[in-house]
């Protein structure tokens, strides 16, 4: 399975938040490829960086948010030097994007129809609306919504239902990647694994990747190639997913295999990982993990380790580690 | 034994605002110039007996000369010097508006304070005066009111007054409507205080912020309003230098080119009106803060 | 409420400093000639008479006689009335459309130049003088580059447009811009809009500082909605996400601040329109203060009156209707 080139190429992302209180570093040292048609799932707690990491594919992160440092490279090109109308040719078409509410995300004064050609004109604006019309119910179709749907306005239709709208708009214009932010937290469970479903057949049926952001370990170590963990800013692991299930290196990602709940066992009390994560905007010193890590030492105190590759295709960050394991 | 720590209370929630000034950013560096500017404008005003080149009512040259070194601003049709008229003719203005807002406090923060703690009938009494007063263009009342009294400081000043005391009322009250539910001032009630003793001790230095932003604001609006009825032959009998006066004498000369008769003291009018404004700014700002991020 | 306003006005202008017929005159002039106007003008019959005459008279529409030549004040007003209610119309659309554009620019670079140079100029135009600006228009535009005409409404040798002609019934509303497209007449139109184009430009110059603060605010607040950031992540145009998207909302709040400025757009128009010697109510006040006409001033200022409540009445109809129904 080689490729030539990845198809998305990141390297020492560095996002923050210029506010008045201080600079919030969302994202610090974050490097990772995507390849074509892979899944990439980014876990984590609220707050740590992984929705602004999404974002930051996109440029898309809000004021007073700021991309300082890295590169990142989509089909060979850096993303970061491209023009206002190179963006926005991206956007849509290239990349998607599938926010976390669709009640939030979709106009509403927009009927449902009227989003999809709007979308279709503006990147493709030779398209008669009657094209886009029938390319709108075969879309809506895709994701299992009835096409007379099409006249309706989004608060007439279910929280799944909207979801799909809004998967069926990220795909609408076949894009190489598509990154979805917690997909299935509005959701409730029994729609969840069907949204998760549909997610990764429209990635079978056109090729595109997908990137999975989401604080559900137990999602992303089914249904995603690579994992990357994050806490606080700063990617703590980066593997292949069976490599994560079979090998957890950092005692963050280890305590959250413990913490999913496993149906098959007779009695559990849940083990979560004690502890809140730290202040963006006023961090420790050393390895931003310790005050919660079971196996702290001195050395985590003091100097913040750095990312080292442990065995072919997984990276850790934390003292414990040395390269090559 | 209680009276003089409320005094000395009200003096330093100003003064402790003034060193706060800097801390506030932006807000506290509008204060601030804009304080520089009314302060230099007044006195420039008051100095210039003294240093104006020329005597601003003498007919002391050559009319309607450019601006030259001898005249620095030029003269106007009658051949005075521009330049002492601009250096003396905030007199009026300053005046007037200094007197209406003084009217205005007198009048409107008592009544304002008094009908909110009321309550019941009589604050609905002079609510609805009030309202109808502040729903009625303000201009046109006081260009009425200012006809019917005639010319002079005074009267411009009361006509000005009793167009802005509904803004003081308002603010006011709305000010005491959310204090007076305060906890505090109900146990001062349970305790037994009088209500005029609430009102001066509890009340009123709460209220004393937004005064002071209130009658900023109407500086500014009093100064507009003051050139505006002596624009429309209002003002104050053409004697005493104005700068009013000089725009409303000086738009006969404007199809002969000679701009700078009106310029200047327009100039000024806008400086006074800006700074008393750009203080307004600063200090509601830094008394509520506007929340954005 | 508006009961109150036209007692109010009564009491100014009756109450306040004695006889208005003695300051008509001045001096002590012929006392038969002053017991004359007060009788004519129903002046000496005591207070509360006076009151409910001017009410009544109200309701029928009798805004009294004028004290030069005993002509009615109504038909005064209401041939001067048009010209003022034409160049508010348009003086309120400068100042919402500079307003607007303004706004927008300005929310789209929080902090930056752009917003805080935006932010300060709308500061400064509200500080300059109505009538300052008027005459820096005059002498800038009118005579120094030649552009646009100074005064009146009209080119000297014009007549005013007919209106709209259907048979033998005449309608016009004293509206010259659209009384002339009612008659077809494009050169009339554009006569109008070129005489007009000064004073409301300077009258809505000053008022739109209102506006830009209230559009740049209300877009902030919903540039940071999800729906727009999606809208955007989707690839759609800046300009369409900022006008089609956000500026949606801004709509409903800028409908009432524009009713709640229209008292303060009546004030300036008085000024406008004595620097520009414009023929409506504002210049009518005026003169007639000039005059000493203190009935004619009474009757004026009732209209000024009447016409801002019914504004704000239109308005406060217009928001319950737009409100609840559509959420636009």
């Amino acid at each position: 399975m080689v490729v030539s080139q990845p198809l998305l190429s990141v390297n020492g992302l560095k996002v923050e938040y210029w506010t008045r209180r201080g600079k919030v570093r969302a994202v610090e040292d974050v490097s990772f490829t995507i390849d074509k048609g892979e899944t990439m799932g980014i876990v984590g707690e609220s707050g740590c960086g992984k929705s602004t990491l999404g974002l930051s594919l996109m440029r898309l992160v809000p004021f007073p948010g700021r991309i300082v440092k890295g590169k990142i490279w989509l089909k060979g090109r850096d993303v970061l030097r491209f023009s206002a109308n190179e963006m926005r040719n991206l956007r849509g078409k290239d990349i998607s994007y599938v926010f976390q509410d669709p009640m939030t995300s979709l106009n509403p004064v927009k009927k449902v129809g009227a989003h999809f050609v709007e979308l279709i004109r503006a990147h493709e604006p030779k398209v008669s609306e009657k094209d886009a019309v029938v390319r709108t119910r075969k879309l809506l179709k895709d994701v299992g919504i009835q096409s007379d749907r099409i006249g309706d306005y989004p608060h007439q239709l279910s929280g799944g239902m909207r979801q799909r709208v809004m998967i069926a708009l990220a795909i609408a214009l076949n894009p190489s990647l598509v990154i979805a932010d917690e997909p299935t937290t509005a959701l409730d469970v029994i729609v969840q694994a069907k949204i998760l479903d549909l997610l990764n057949a429209l990635r079978d049926a056109y090729g595109m990747a997908l990137v999975l952001i989401t604080h559900d370990l137990s999602i992303v170590l089914e249904r995603s190639d690579k994992i990357i963990v994050m806490y606080a800013g700063h990617m703590v692991e980066y593997a292949r997913s069976e490599d994560i299930y079979r090998n957890p290196q950092h005692p963050y990602t280890q305590g959250l295999l413990k913490a999913i709940p496993n149906v098959e066992l007779d009695e559990q009390t849940l083990d979560a990982i004690a502890g809140f994560p730290p202040d963006l905007l006023d961090l420790p010193k050393g390895c931003r993990f310790w005050p919660r890590c079971y196996c702290a030492e001195k050395g985590c105190r003091e100097e913040e380790p750095p990312l080292v590759n442990t065995e072919p295709g997984h990276y850790v960050r934390c003292g414990k580690y040395k390269e090559g394991e | 034994m209680d009276k003089p720590k409320f005094r000395k209370g009200m003096l330093s929630s100003i003064i402790p605002g003034l060193s706060l000034l800097s801390q506030r950013g932006l807000a506290g560096w509008l204060v601030v110039l804009g304080f520089i500017m009314v302060v230099s404008i007044v006195t420039m005003t008051a100095i210039s007996p003294w240093v104006a080149p020329y005597d601003p009512s003498a007919l002391i040259g050559k009319p309607l000369m450019s601006p030259n070194s001898q005249f620095l601003f030029g003269t106007n049709d009658l051949g005075q010097d521009v330049f002492s008229r601009v250096l003396s003719g905030g007199g009026i203005m300053l005046e007037v508006s200094i007197l209406s807002v003084i009217i205005c406090l007198l009048i409107g923060v008592p009544l304002g304070l008094f009908s909110s703690y009321a309550g019941g009938l009589v604050d609905r009494f002079f609510c609805l005066i009030m309202d109808s007063i502040y729903a009625f263009p303000g201009l046109v009342l006081a260009i009425a009111i200012a006809a019917m009294l005639g010319r002079g400081v005074t009267n411009m000043a009361l006509s000005i007054a009793v167009v802005y005391v509904p803004s003081y009322f308002r603010v006011i009250r709305s000010q005491v409507l959310s204090i007076k539910e305060m906890p505090y001032v109900e146990a001062a009630n349970a305790a037994g205080a009088k209500g005029r003793t609430i009102l001066s001790r509890y009340i009123f230095p709460n209220v004393v912020p937004s005064i002071v932003v209130v009658a900023t604001v109407n500086f500014a609006d009093a100064i507009l309003t003051a050139a505006g009825l002596t624009f429309i032959g209002l003002g104050v009998s053409p004697g005493i230098p104005d700068w009013g006066w000089d725009l409303t004498n000086g738009r006969r000369l404007l199809s002969s080119g000679t701009w700078w008769v009106i310029a200047y003291p327009g100039l000024m009018i806008i400086l006074l009106a800006l700074g008393f404004t750009l203080m307004g700014e600063g200090l509601s700002e830094m008394a509520n803060p506007r929340l954005r991020e | 409420m508006v009961f109150i306003l036209l007692t109010m006005i009564f009491l100014v202008i009756r109450v306040l400093p004695g006889d208005p017929v003695m300051l008509h005159f001045e001096k002590q002039e012929n006392p038969d000639l002053m017991d004359q106007m007060r009788r004519r003008l129903g002046l000496d019959k005591p207070l509360w008479i006076q009151y409910f005459d001017y009410m009544f008279g109200l309701f029928r529409g009798n805004l009294g006689e004028s004290m030069e030549d005993y002509s009615s004040v109504g038909q005064q007003i209401f041939s001067a009335f048009p010209a003022t209610l034409e160049l508010a119309i348009f003086s309120m659309v400068v100042a919402v459309s500079i307003g607007i554009f303004l706004g927008v620019e300005a929310s789209k670079g929080y902090g930056k130049t752009r917003d805080n140079v935006i932010r300060v100029f709308g500061i400064v135009t509200y500080a300059i003088p109505v009538f300052f600006l008027g005459m820096v228009f005059q002498m800038v535009f009118g005579l120094g580059l030649h552009w646009l005409p100074v005064g009146l409404r009209l080119p000297p040798r014009l007549d005013p447009p007919s209106g709209l002609t259907i048979g033998s019934v005449h309608f016009s509303t004293g509206l010259y811009t659209v009384d002339s497209l009612f008659e077809g007449n494009i050169y009339k139109f554009v006569e109008a809009i070129r005489y007009l184009a000064l004073p409301s430009l300077t009258l809505g110059l000053v008022l739109s500082g209102v506006f830009i603060r209230l559009t740049r605010s209300n877009m902030f607040e919903t540039l940071r909605l999800d729906y727009v950031t999606a809208a955007r992540a989707r690839g759609l145009s800046e300009s369409k996400v900022t006008y089609g998207y956000a500026l949606r909302n801004a709509f409903l709040p800028v409908l009432t601040m524009m009713g709640l400025q229209f008292a303060t757009l009546l004030g300036g128009a008085i000024l406008t329109e004595t620097t520009f010697s414009w023929p409506g109510l504002g210049r009518y006040i005026v003169d007639r203060i000039n005059f000493r006409d203190y009935t004619a001033i009474q009757g004026a200022v009732v209209v000024f009156g009447i016409f801002v409540s019914f504004v704000s009445l239109v308005v406060d109809l217009l928001y319950a209707y737009l409100d609840p129904r559509i959420r636009l």
